[in-house]
């Protein structure tokens, strides 16, 4: 019974067997995802389905563009961003230089904290505080918004991009600090001119993870986006992002109809933002890696 | 002179970025305390544990709140063995090379995918090709699959921070491979696998868009089996707040039910972060 008997081996690959389950879950998700959206192709045109300015699944005949759909998960996900990159990037980097030490960690748990919040209570209180607000500030006829959906969505990027971003910073040796500040360089100065661009591949990163999080995020803009398919042309339109869509009408899609098979070809274009982002993000800090 | 403006520039930097960093903590107190100021005088035994009564307008939520329990129970039953296993693999007998890139990349990706590409995921294998229906079981698969990245990491980390002396000592009594894993790294990396359960534990009782198509379901009744359908706290309060004609009054059942899914997912979080904690100050070695 020594290193490689009977037993020891089965263990072995038992675990193995444990670890590749990743990849096959991701292959079956690829799989269940083509075989029920790619028969929309069959019966309505790859192109249209892409650039189509209209999205009526429900009327004679239908139409399926989801180019108003992807329109509104952008608008959201830039608004979410323009909230969540300089409040997210700025505590970072409050939070890794220039907070007291005695103070850095609980700053961070509080931040993760709004990770841990369940994005349905999210949107809750989105409804209850923001679209109201956003209605009689700007006097519009609803509140629900682009605009109310990028706000409640930049703070749930929030603690993605800090916590990166503070990490990356965190990661920049000490020593680049010393230097800078033996030349003479003032706190703000060294933060500035060394800490951040050191860090800027891991910023990237988190603004990146950070978008990801609002493009993929359902409940939200389900409950307070006003899902119209419209393109839209202001912050202050109704909007209708591609994952609410789905949430919103899978329950009433007749299952293996066009509608249904169109509501799993949105998934497909989800799933490949959402890979495409990883890669991106996996780019990014591989370089990094090797600048080190 | 240049010395004085780079010292103005610099408080007016620092301003800004406590700025922001108060922004971030002021979005954070007012989301909190504006649901519990609302939500916390509607909480009671019997509001936790009483049925919903007069088509869903009074009562309580029992049977919303035994349904997360069973969902959240269900998904780490599933995930939490793959993803330990999984991650034993990882670091302890993986070789760098291709395959373990790959597998890198396939739990990267599976936690970038958002939640709701998991829910028609689910629709389409679990309750459709598999025939398990909308149940506990699919739901609890699927979600499962979701939060299957955060055990891997956590369990990683957990794993990697055991020193290499311990394996090597008992290796060296002449342990095999797989006994110096379960008597000596296994024990001294439990207690990181376990905070990686328990957040993927308050992930699954938050979700809800993978179980809308997979397992919830808005009508009083509690489970019979693991292929009934279930009511959930976040699927009540998402349906109570924006589908039900009566929306307007059962504002205080929906704020109630907030607190207590907020409640739920935030303590099983602290657990978490108070473990992870304790671990880090307790390692001498």
């Amino acid at each position: 019974m020594g290193l490689r008997g009977p037993k020891e081996t089965l263990i072995r690959y038992f675990l193995f067997a444990c670890a590749v389950t990743s990849i096959v879950i991701l292959l079956l998700i690829v799989v269940f995802l083509f075989r029920e959206g790619l028969p929309l192709f069959q019966e309505y045109g790859l192109g249209e389905f892409i650039s189509g300015k209209y999205w009526y699944p429900t009327a004679e005949p239908p139409d399926f563009g989801i180019l108003p759909l992807f329109l509104g998960s952008l608008w959201v996900t830039v608004g979410a961003l323009l909230i969540a990159v300089p409040l997210g990037v700025g505590a970072a980097i409050y939070i890794a230089e220039v907070a007291p030490p005695q103070v850095r960690d609980l700053l961070k748990s509080l931040a993760e904290l709004l990770a841990g919040i369940p994005s349905v209570v999210y949107g809750f209180f989105a409804l209850v505080l923001v679209v109201p607000w956003v209605k009689d500030f700007f006097d519009l006829p609803i509140g629900k918004t682009a605009l109310a959906a990028s706000m409640i969505l930049g703070v749930m990027a929030l603690p993605t991009i800090i916590s990166v971003a503070e990490d990356a910073l965190t990661a920049v040796p000490k020593s680049f600090r010393e230097a800078s500040l033996a030349l003479g360089a003032t706190k703000w100065q060294t933060i500035r001119r060394v800490t951040v661009p050191a860090a800027l591949s891991g910023i990237s990163t988190a603004v990146i993870l950070g978008a990801g999080r609002a493009v993929g995020e359902t409940m939200t803009v389900l409950m307070v986006s006003g899902m119209s398919p419209i393109i839209p042309r202001t912050f202050l339109q109704p909007v209708r992002p591609m994952t609410a869509t789905i949430a919103a009408e899978i329950g009433e899609a007749v299952w293996g109809g066009v509608h249904y098979h169109a509501l799993f070809a949105i998934g497909i274009a989800l799933f490949l933002f959402s890979f495409a982002i990883n890669l991106i993000a996996d780019w990014i800090s591989q370089r990094y890696r090797e600048v080190e | 002179m240049r010395l004085r403006r780079g010292r103005a520039t610099q408080a007016i930097a620092f301003t800004l970025l406590s700025l922001a960093m108060a922004g971030v903590l002021v979005a954070l107190g007012t989301i909190l305390s504006f649901i519990l100021v609302r939500g916390v005088g509607v909480i009671s035994w019997e509001f936790l544990t009483s049925f919903p009564r007069q088509a869903m307008t009074e009562g309580g939520i029992f049977p919303a709140l035994v349904g997360t329990l069973c969902l959240a129970v269900g998904t780490l039953f599933f995930s939490l063995p793959l993803g330990a296993f999984a991650a034993i693999y990882l670091v302890e007998y993986a070789r760098q090379g291709l395959l373990v890139r790959i597998i890198r990349m396939a739990v990267n990706n599976l936690a970038g995918v958002p939640s709701v590409v998991f829910g028609l995921f689910g629709l389409a294998f679990f309750v459709r090709a598999l025939g398990f229906g909308i149940s506990i079981l699919s739901g609890s698969l699927t979600l499962a699959f979701l939060v299957l990245p955060v055990i891997i990491r956590a369990s990683e980390e957990a794993l990697r921070a055991v020193p290499q002396e311990f394996r090597e000592g008992s290796l060296a009594l002449g342990a095999t491979k797989w006994q110096t894993i379960r008597k000596v790294v296994l024990p001294v990396g439990l207690p990181g696998i376990l905070t990686g359960a328990i957040l993927a534990l308050g992930r699954a009782a938050g979700e809800t868009a993978p179980i809308i198509f997979t397992a919830a379901v808005f009508s009083a009744r509690l489970p019979d089996s693991v292929l009934s359908p279930v009511m959930a706290l976040p699927y009540h309060l998402f349906v109570m707040a924006t589908e039900s004609i009566f929306y307007e009054e059962t504002r205080p059942i929906q704020y109630g039910t907030a607190i207590v899914l907020l409640g739920l997912v935030l303590t099983i979080d602290l657990v978490a972060i108070i473990i992870r904690y304790r671990i880090r100050r307790r390692r001498r070695w």
